[in-house]
């Protein structure tokens, strides 16, 4: 059988001191597909990605990269990086940086071609300094595809981009993933996610609490909201067999159910003033957030 | 679990090794020569104390000044590009996350540091080259191919040491408070080292803790170098070798557990 896991996290537990940053987290990576992390801060995605780079040592369980430790060098000749936090030297050109950064792999990307693919042709000569912030976070980009990596880590890549250069970014991501690299992101944006990730993983407080498709995601979360403005009492909704819970906010009734269509209707029916009628499918948002909401109860609760 | 197909890995090659070392010593040296921050002090410093001091003022000192003034002030004018360039620079690249990311590149080990390296020796050669054109073309100092090239090659050396001090303290300080640690150690080991005014003119307790420091180790030698020194030049290299290694060593552990 040919195992198609590339990078994986075993078990793998890391405390900071009193802080428990991963609490026996398993993670898969499979070749050629884009793995979105999401999570509060503080959930444990960037130490995820740390122990898979090999910038830290799992406390127990284990941590892997090509079948290898992820600080034996081989294992991350075959790796590009993207880091949240990485101030490179200001005073150096784009393409000295270019160079610089492909000089580490065995068979680099030419410079002129990362640079197109990242959109960044034009700033070549200009000192890293010199630069916005969108437009060092594409050099970052050009970087991390430098050494034509099989698997590719970007850790909120587009953060600080405008609209534009984030989608010109996520056009260069999917490039990179035809080509057949596989890509780690974690982000804050769930649209990122959505537009992006073949799979989701939904990390909190050190663990993966779900994971799946962006679709499956969804359909976890397979309540829909009402929104409506409505004469019916609260005490009258609730007493409905298809009604999970209901809410007012803002002078609506909102409210939760999986059958939208039987209490729509029995809605319209009850109230014939009834206006302002919306239902709702949960986004990746919301699902992403009842997920993490759920963990915490159960937590609390045990 | 099966094994990964590993065809597609290419090898890296002993050549591209090679020139991936080259590459960071040559992005090293190029950002710190644009640095005119880094740059200016270092190289304007030594220099300028030097033509105040050891040539302007030197008719009121004796005829040997300008040449004991040009030990001093090499060894005074090398010191920095070792401290501010490794300590300043290691301590603001671990805060900065620089440090992270060359960890997670697949940059051969080591790169970084003897890219630093190269850089400081570069750095001191160009110093000690200002310094002695200075000393010949300036001052008329007459001195000998051999002790020019002696100093010359001593000099650039001598920042070695105060590399790996400067080392160790990036490793222990982080961020924007490593220049003020770096001076810190920097004026006052100048001042006790006997760089500014000779050590004879000093209090007896300063004179006697003066072995203390490396950079006193460095000057004895400089003035050997110039035909003005009292002997004891192997034991000197050998304390100087000590500090090295063990600034280097408690270093590396530091960093290899923190990061």
């Amino acid at each position: 059988m040919n195992d198609t896991r590339i990078a994986r996290l075993v078990k793998a537990r890391k405390s900071y001191g009193a802080i428990t940053a991963l609490d026996g987290i398993d993670l898969d990576v499979h070749r050629g597909e884009i793995l979105a992390l999401l999570g509060p801060n503080g959930a444990g995605k960037s130490t995820s990605i740390a122990l898979l780079l090999g910038l830290h040592r799992p406390d127990g369980g284990s941590a892997t990269l090509f079948d290898k430790d992820p600080q034996d060098i081989d294992a991350r000749r075959r790796i590009g990086v993207l880091l949240q936090a990485a101030n490179l030297p200001a005073t150096l050109k784009v393409d000295e940086l270019l160079r610089l950064t492909a000089s580490y792999y065995p068979e680099p990307r030419p410079v002129a071609e990362c640079a197109a693919l990242a959109g960044i042709t034009d700033l070549l000569s200009r000192r890293y300094g010199a630069l916005s912030g969108g437009q060092q976070r594409r050099v970052q980009f050009a970087l991390a595809m430098a050494g034509r990596p099989d698997i590719l880590f970007l850790d909120e890549p587009t953060v600080g981009m405008d609209i534009d250069a984030r989608q010109s970014l996520w056009v260069s991501i999917r490039q990179l993933v035809a080509e057949g690299c596989a890509v780690v992101l974690t982000t804050h944006y769930l649209e990122e996610a959505e537009a992006l990730a073949d799979r989701v993983c939904v990390i909190a407080k050190g663990r993966v609490v779900s994971e799946g498709s962006v679709d499956a995601m969804r359909a976890h979360v397979s309540l829909r909201r009402i929104r409506c403005v409505t004469s019916l009492g609260i005490d009258t909704l609730q007493a409905w067999p298809e009604v999970v819970s209901v809410d007012t906010k803002q002078g609506r009734t909102v409210i939760a159910t999986a059958q939208a269509e039987a209490v729509v209707r029995r809605l319209l029916d009850g109230d014939p003033g009834l206006s302002e009628l919306e239902v709702q499918r949960a986004g990746l948002a919301e699902a992403f957030q009842e997920i993490t909401r759920d963990t915490e109860n159960l937590q609390e609760a045990a | 679990m099966s094994t990964i197909d590993s065809t597609a890995t290419p090898a890296m090659t002993t050549a591209r090794v090679v020139a991936a070392y080259v590459e960071e010593a040559r992005a090293e040296c190029l950002r710190y020569l644009r640095n005119p921050g880094f740059l200016l002090p270092t190289l304007l410093f030594p220099s300028v104390f030097y033509v105040m001091f050891g040539i302007f003022l030197a008719h009121a000192n004796s005829a040997d000044a300008p040449r004991y003034l040009l030990a001093s002030y090499g060894t005074f004018g090398v010191m920095a590009p070792g401290l501010f360039g490794f300590g300043v620079s290691l301590a603001l690249e671990r805060d900065t996350g620089l440090l992270t990311l060359k960890r997670a590149l697949p940059m051969p080990p080591g790169a970084y540091l003897l890219g630093k390296m190269c850089m400081a020796l570069l750095v001191a050669a160009i110093v000690s080259a200002i310094l002695l054109c200075l000393a010949i073309f300036v001052a008329g100092v007459q001195l000998p191919a051999w002790r020019i090239g002696g100093f010359f090659l001593l000099e650039v050396l001598g920042v070695l040491p105060f590399a790996a001090l400067g080392l160790l303290v990036g490793t222990l300080v982080k961020g924007q408070g490593a220049p003020g640690v770096i001076n810190l150690i920097y004026l006052p080991m100048a001042f006790l080292s006997g760089l500014w005014f000779p050590l004879p003119v000093m209090p007896a307790l300063l004179q006697a803790i003066a072995p203390l420091w490396p950079a006193y180790h460095l000057n004895q030698l400089a003035l050997s170098a110039m035909g003005l020194g009292q002997g004891g030049e192997a034991l000197h290299v050998a304390v100087l070798a000590g500090f090295t290694v063990a600034f280097v060593a408690i270093a590396t552990r530091r960093l290899r557990r923190h990061g």
